[in-house]
């Protein structure tokens, strides 16, 4: 953080999932890692992809396409996993590609778009306009605490 | 001075005297005659009174000090050795365990010891008018007397004075000047003690003994006594030592004793010149005595975090390793290779930290057995054997309350009565050996008893009336599993315990606790010979060894532990029973289970007409897992899932492989029902 960045800031990691920019606030992240070799979980929720070696750390890999409902794709040269912290643990999310770090005016920000009915809007916390690009603000404890992974279980049976 | 960066260091050294004061008075009860066990063990208190002393503990200081003046008694054959003497010493221990364990908890280490010194002054009553006396002095002194603030004799000094003067002993202080010409004042020193501890009891000396006895003073030293005597028959006495040139006896003014007199010296540490006595001889003991090897005491999260580095210094080695045989470089070679071996040594040496010997458990059970015998009018002697295996410190820790449990059981159900056991044939003394080993990478612990054993019939009838077993199947079972019954929970009702021939005081506990450390207890006995408890643990729980075995193109580890063989059969062996592929293994029908299945592995090869086979167990029962090839067997860290995967079905952990990757621990309990 530099001086220049005031309360009227926050700084945001930008990624790609499918067409669309997300935006994780930076202090949630710990680093940016290309694809490491995953092992597969054997019967987990399918969002799971399995667990990575993080520097002698089991760290749990989550597809975030998967999560977001959109459909798979093969990981390719772009593919990264972002290691976030939430409740205390790392957890790797894969993302498209990871692209930018940023600097956005909190006064960018607004509460999300009321679409209902589409399971997206429950990850989402805000959306910021910034020039002609528009960053969706994921709410990583919707996205991945464990309660809302236990209820995904439960829906999925 | 600020003594908390003492504080672990008197807590484990009080542990360690403790312990010897336990030991050796299990000694001497073996071998009353021999003296000089009770000496090690007044050396033992000595130090520890002295310790407290300094440390500020004055309840601790003043049990000490009492329990050592009825060693001094038993030492100088003032009383005679009874059973109930041991009792109270050994309550005494307890007490001043118990203090310790206090302070260890940051308390203040004060307890409520009233009847022990109650008891502990009896034990001298009888023997020693004098000795009461200045212990009872000291049972006043530690129930908290007014403060009294005098520099020169402390407040124990001068209670144990002031309580002399109203049992109707004197206080005297005596100056004695040797003769210019003494040429072994040392001696004249020690000559002089023993006459006055003839005629009384030595409260103090300036100079402090220490420093007589190396000669650290001029010709004359004073000495503070409480005795019947009077003043001349002390000083006829102390005059008839040779070279003593005078003695100046003068009664204690108790009006004046609280103004500083100059020629007192203050010390901290309360001591009667009886125990310094001891001194001498621990100074030629010491040497001999210490410790052989020192020591350091380590936080256990820094050794966490110790491995966790290694670890990864060993993954990078195995990078390493692949580069250069990528590269062919004989220089490169020959580093990594030298760079490999270091590490492994390492290894050995990391995983070495953590284990201790699984004495610092054991050694606390032979008082124990020794006071349940007595409470249970029994004879038991307690072998062990095997104390110096080493088990890693995680299990120690959880290891000590289960064995309690199984020791108590082999004395309470096991170890008959005297009577019974004469009747039967056998000696009086029942005999339990408590036994520890390695084996692999296993620790046995075996609690044996030569007592009753287990009565089948009630074991079973038991059960059956409490509901855990029909009495269809209880027909079927082996012995074995009928003595195992008694470790099933719900098995023993409380007050019902003593009614079973066999054991079984909530022996579900036991089990479950060594179920959670990863091992399994079995029960062999045979009615009216004795009985074994044979416990099997992991050497550690954060190391396993494990079979690596590959499955498509994924590795997964198989705990050595679950693993009976491995196997390679032909497709064509495979039997169909119901629906459950089988296979006849040594005339054992056992199921087949198909871990690709299992573990939906995605398909890339095409199948083999021999099967690999690793037949594993939970506890009888056998299956045969099938995977595509074996890797081999080594020894893994094992690493949590954590909370996101924790419910992995099958799955009991993960660890780090050689190349980086992570591999799945197989749980092969949850494999078979």
């Amino acid at each position: 953080m530099t001086a220049v960045s005031t309360e009227q800031e926050v700084k945001i990691i930008v990624f790609q999932i499918k067409d669309k920019e997300y935006a994780l606030p930076v202090e949630r992240v710990r680093g940016i890692e290309k694809l490491l070799h995953i092992t597969r979980v054997p019967k987990t929720l399918p969002f799971i992809k399995g667990v990575i070696n993080l520097r002698g750390v089991i760290t749990p890999i989550i597809d975030l396409r998967i999560r977001f409902g959109f459909d798979e794709v093969v990981y390719n040269e772009s593919t990264r996993i972002i290691i976030v912290v939430i409740e205390g643990m790392e957890v790797g999310l894969i993302v498209d590609s990871a692209n930018d770090v940023m600097d956005i005016p909190v006064a960018s920000i607004e509460p999300q778009p009321e679409v209902v009915g589409h399971r997206i809007d429950e990850y989402i916390s805000g959306v910021a306009k910034i020039d002609k690009r528009l960053l969706i603000l994921v709410n990583l404890e919707k996205t991945l605490s464990l309660d809302a992974l236990q209820e995904s279980m439960r829906k999925e049976g | 001075m600020d003594m908390n960066q003492y504080l672990e260091v008197f807590i484990e050294e009080s542990k360690e005297h403790l312990q010897m004061c336990s030991e050796q008075l299990l000694e001497l009860e073996k071998n009353p005659d021999d003296l000089s066990i009770v000496n090690d063990i007044f050396r033992a208190a000595h130090t520890l009174k002295g310790m407290s002393a300094t440390m500020g503990y004055e309840d601790l200081a003043n049990l000490t000090h009492k329990m050592e003046n009825v060693l001094d008694a038993i030492r100088n054959e003032q009383i005679t050795l009874q059973p109930e003497t041991f009792d109270t010493l050994f309550l005494a221990v307890d007490d001043l365990e118990a203090m310790v364990y206090s302070i260890a908890e940051g308390g203040e280490g004060k307890r409520d010891v009233k009847d022990v010194v109650e008891k502990l002054l009896l034990i001298e009553k009888g023997e020693s008018l004098i000795l009461t006396a200045v212990s009872e002095v000291a049972a006043a002194s530690a129930l908290l007397e007014p403060e009294i603030v005098n520099s020169e004799y402390d407040e124990f000094e001068i209670t144990v004075l002031q309580q002399s003067q109203d049992q109707g002993f004197n206080s005297y202080e005596l100056k004695i000047s040797l003769r210019e010409d003494c040429l072994l004042k040392a001696a004249r020193v020690f000559m002089v003690f023993e006459v006055l501890e003839k005629i009384g009891e030595v409260i103090k000396s300036n100079p402090p003994v220490e420093q007589l006895e190396e000669e650290q003073f001029d010709h004359s030293f004073s000495v503070t006594i409480v005795t019947k005597e009077s003043v001349e028959d002390v000083q006829k006495k102390v005059m008839k030592v040779s070279e003593v040139d005078r003695v100046q006896v003068h009664t204690i003014d108790f009006e004046h004793l609280r103004t500083p007199v100059p020629v007192e010296e203050q010390e901290s540490v309360v001591t009667t010149v009886a125990t310094e006595q001891t001194k001498k001889e621990e100074k030629k003991q010491a040497p001999v005595k210490s410790n052989s090897s020192k020591t350091i005491r380590v936080n256990i999260e820094r050794l966490d975090i110790l491995m966790n580095l290694f670890e990864e210094l060993v993954i990078d080695r195995g990078r390493l390793d692949q580069i250069s045989r990528d590269l062919d470089n004989q220089e490169l070679h020959e580093t990594v290779e030298r760079m490999s071996r270091v590490t492994s040594d390492l290894q050995t040496i990391v995983l070495n930290m953590r284990m201790v010997p699984v004495e610092t458990v054991f050694n606390r059970f032979p008082k124990m057995v020794r006071q349940l015998a007595r409470d249970l009018n029994k004879q038991v002697d307690l072998q062990i054997v095997g104390a110096e295996t080493e088990l890693d410190r995680t299990v120690i820790d959880e290891i000590g309350d289960p064995l309690v449990h199984l020791l108590r059981n082999a004395m309470d159900h096991g170890i008959e009565r005297p009577e019974v056991r004469l009747a039967n044939g056998k000696p009086e003394e029942g005999k339990i050996l408590l036994k520890a080993y390695h084996s692999g990478n296993h620790v046995f612990i075996e609690i044996e008893d030569d007592g009753a054993g287990i009565n089948r019939e009630r074991v079973l009838n038991k059960a059956i009336a409490n509901g855990i077993l029909s009495k269809e199947a209880a027909a079927t079972l082996t012995d074995k599993q009928v003595y195992e019954l008694i470790l099933a929970s719900g098995f023993s009702t409380a007050e019902k315990i003593s009614d079973v021939s066999g054991r079984g005081v909530g022996l579900d506990v036991v089990k479950n606790t060594i179920e959670s450390l990863g091992g399994n207890v079995t029960i062999d006995s045979t009615e009216g010979a004795g009985s074994v408890f044979l416990i099997q643990l992991p050497l550690t729980l954060s190391i396993i060894s494990v079979m690596l075995v590959e499955i498509q193109k994924e590795k997964y580890a198989i705990p050595l532990s679950s693993i009976i063989e491995t196997a390679i059969i032909k497709k064509e062996d495979i039997m169909n029973a119901h629906n459950q592929q089988v296979i006849d293994f040594r005339g054992k029908v056992l199921p087949l289970l198909f871990l690709k299945d299992i573990f939906e592995v995605p398909e890339f090869g095409k199948e083999d007409e021999f099967l690999s086979v690793v037949i594993v167990r939970k506890g009888d029962k056998m299956a045969g897992l099938v995977v595509d090839s074996f890797i081999g067997q080594l020894e893994v860290v094992l690493k949590s899932l954590g909370d996101y995967l924790n419910t992995a079905f099958a799955i009991s952990g993960a660890t780090i492989l050689g190349d980086g990757q992570v591999a799945l621990i197989i749980d092969c309990n949850a494999l078979i029902n």
